[in-house]
């Protein structure tokens, strides 16, 4: 088990044929995950070859699932084109859907996320997310696959880099599921979702949490912890010297006034029980002690 | 990015949104020429993106043209909480008979857009939030559905508004959603909205935050870009497409992904307490760190007077450390004589042995490794410390 991915989950690449979407369509076949088309408007009736197999490509996605089974889709559609590409996906009720693209309008994110929630079948990841893994069954995003293997550590972290350097920290215990759910104002999937479906998850037995400055996710997220999960949880919070008022680079991340600050998320979290770490390396070290302590 | 708010004011008006007479003064004789045009009695109000210039003395009433160009020069220059007034707005003075308060912003909690709206208005929202809740509603709106008719007056009757101005406001209501959705906007807010004495309803003062993001879809909103707060460094790194944030320390920082870069921020400033040393900028190179990438990156830094020493952290994803240990190398060919400050380099990840293997074969003299984040931050900031 893992959570929303498994080696059965069949994946779209919306925007494949364009030079990120195909980039990455080879990383994820390399590693395992299973590809079965592409969709690209205008494009449909082509295929493409990438990494030895030849993959359709379709105009719509409810086309593209009529014809390969497919439950899930990964879009690199740039930000003009992205809402359309999404709200496809939805139209089409994916169950899953991961938003990788990055500077997204936030009218836009409203809207499809407003949309996803209406009809009720499709989860989205992101968007500007690295995507997820479960290491050894299936890829969706750009994580890289070589990091670590398969584990029992679930990891839900707002950043890509942080949540590679926090998966090679820990690479000797390795991870069931590791998801980036991305840093904008909005997104799909939040730590919750996560905290929730790594509690209910029996192959995941600690949880790695990692926030960063902006709004109040890591806040909700710790009251949510201390309500539903009863697992091991090891929090890290990046963007302590961050100063009031300055975007540091993800569009969410800016403290205002005496909100978003990381302060304010550390003792939300050490109040239910969370071990926070200073630095990613002290966070893998709490979260080693604690593996290592039930050994 | 934050609008003054005489800009607020014209996009206000540009979408119907009714406000009074303004105008922008960069120099006294320009706000006497202002004043003059409106008819002589005018508020002066420093432009400065900062809340509390009231109490600054930023913001003066004048009795005539030439009270006004006084009034500009004394507030011309000042510094309100470290920003320093470059500009005032000159606008048309109203018999006020009452204030009141609406706003429309993005809801990241509810991930929605939510509209605040109270018969309390003139004063900090959150006050109005903590002592009378009551008098403020506070409505989510779907963002495929809106705001018709029938939910702007739902929400200005839940604000407490006096009968004898739901209408005008329910419109103001409608114009402000109208503007918010056509601008990309995240924040619309007017406090004041106020009635004047004959009886009508206008924003007196107001914030706006434009979504970047939707930059594409609105080529006009450049104009809107204040080049004089830039920093000078801000505007070199950002005409080079970097995403680089100014701060006041001495230990310059790369990195790839904002959240690693934010961590090693917190990182530096942590093993700086001991040398008197924090970082001096934030600067995220992204996924694909090509050479002309990190050359650029590093010239923005080297060209920071206040740095002392280089912390370059990266963790190889898509990146290969490889690839990012030549751009380093072919970097500091470029930047020549330019490249004075020690810098510590910390590779993790995706090829770090080959990235590695490069670095120590170029041997160069300014570039030191260091293998994990916490001990290339203590080394980096020691050396700024020297």
């Amino acid at each position: 088990m893992a959570i929303f991915i498994n080696e059965k989950t069949k994946v779209l690449v919306q925007g494949m044929t364009g030079s990120e979407g195909t980039k990455h369509t080879a990383r994820m076949i390399k590693s395992g995950t299973k590809i079965v088309g592409g969709v690209t408007p205008g494009k449909g009736g082509q295929s493409v070859e990438i990494e030895g197999i030849s993959l359709p490509v379709f105009n719509s996605v409810s086309e593209a699932v009529a014809a390969t089974g497919a439950n899930a889709s990964v879009v690199f559609v740039p930000p003009k084109f992205a809402k359309a590409a999404v709200i496809d996906a939805i139209d089409a009720k994916l169950p899953l859907v991961v938003v990788i693209t990055e500077g997204i309008p936030v009218h836009d994110s409203a809207a499809f996320y407003a949309y996803a929630v209406e009809k009720g079948t499709t989860r989205l990841v992101g968007p500007n997310c690295p995507g997820l893994i479960s290491p050894g069954k299936s890829n969706i995003g750009i994580i890289p696959a070589d990091i670590t293997g398969p584990g029992r550590i679930g990891l839900v972290s707002k950043s890509g880099t942080l949540t590679y350097q926090m998966m090679y920290e820990l690479r000797d215990f390795g991870f069931s599921t590791a998801v980036g759910i991305g840093g904008d104002p909005i997104i799909g999937t939040t730590h919750i979702d996560c905290l929730r479906a790594f509690q209910d998850d029996p192959d995941t037995d600690t949880i790695v949490m990692i926030g960063e400055i902006g709004g109040d996710a890591e806040e909700r997220a710790a009251a949510f912890i201390g309500e539903y999960v009863t697992k091991p949880v090891v929090g890290y919070v990046a963007g302590f010297t961050a100063p009031e008022g300055k975007t540091m680079g993800h569009a969410g991340a800016i403290v205002s006034g005496s909100s978003g600050t990381a302060a304010a998320k550390q003792s939300a979290l050490e109040a239910v029980g969370v071990k926070v770490g200073k630095t990613p390396s002290e966070t893998a070290q709490l979260m080693r002690d604690i593996l290592n302590n039930k050994k | 990015m934050d609008l003054f708010e005489y800009q607020a004011r014209d996009l206000f008006e540009s979408h119907g949104v009714p406000v009074l007479g303004g105008a922008v003064a960069f120099t006294p004789e320009e706000a006497e020429a202002a004043a003059a045009s409106m008819g002589g009695r005018v508020v002066v109000k420093a432009q400065v993106k900062v809340g509390g210039r009231g109490k600054a003395g930023g913001v003066k009433l004048a009795e005539s043209a030439v009270d006004a160009r006084e009034k500009a020069a004394a507030i011309l220059g000042m510094d309100i909480k470290g920003h320093t007034v470059h500009k005032v707005m000159i606008a048309q003075a109203a018999p006020i008979e009452a204030e009141y308060y609406l706003a429309i912003l993005l809801d990241r909690a509810n991930r929605n857009f939510l509209v605040m709206a109270s018969v309390a208005g003139g004063m900090e929202i959150e006050e109005v939030a903590h002592k009378t809740p009551e008098k403020l509603a506070r409505i989510g709106i779907d963002p495929n559905i809106g705001i018709s008719k029938d939910k702007a007056r739902e929400i200005i009757l839940a604000g407490r508004f006096p009968a004898d101005v739901v209408d005008q406001v329910v419109k103001v209501l409608l114009k402000l959603w109208a503007a918010f959705v056509a601008e990309d906007a995240t924040l619309m807010e007017i406090n004041p909205l106020v009635k004047t004495s004959d009886g009508k309803v206008v924003a007196l003062d107001g914030k706006v935050t434009l979504d970047d993001s939707a930059d594409f879809r609105h080529p006009n909103h450049e104009d809107l870009i204040d080049h004089a707060a830039a920093n000078p460094l801000e505007a070199a790194a950002k005409a080079k497409n970097l995403n680089y944030v100014k701060l006041d320390g001495q230990v310059g920082i790369i990195g790839n992904g904002a959240g690693l870069v934010m961590s090693t921020l917190d990182v530096v400033a942590y093993a700086g307490e001991k040398f008197g040393v924090k970082p001096a900028n934030f600067l995220d190179i992204g996924g694909g760190a090509s050479a002309q990438v990190m050359a650029d990156g590093l010239g923005v830094i080297l060209g920071d007077p206040d740095v002392r020493s280089v912390f370059v952290n990266v963790f190889g994803g898509i990146t290969a450390c490889d690839a990012v240990a030549n751009g380093i190398v072919q970097a500091l060919t470029m930047l020549g004589a330019q490249a004075t400050k020690p810098i510590v380099v910390r590779l993790d990840g995706n090829n770090v042995i080959e990235g590695r293997r490069i670095l120590n074969e170029a041997a160069h003299p300014l570039i030191q490794q260091v293998e994990t984040m916490d001990g290339a931050a203590a080394r980096a900031a020691e050396l700024a410390a020297k």
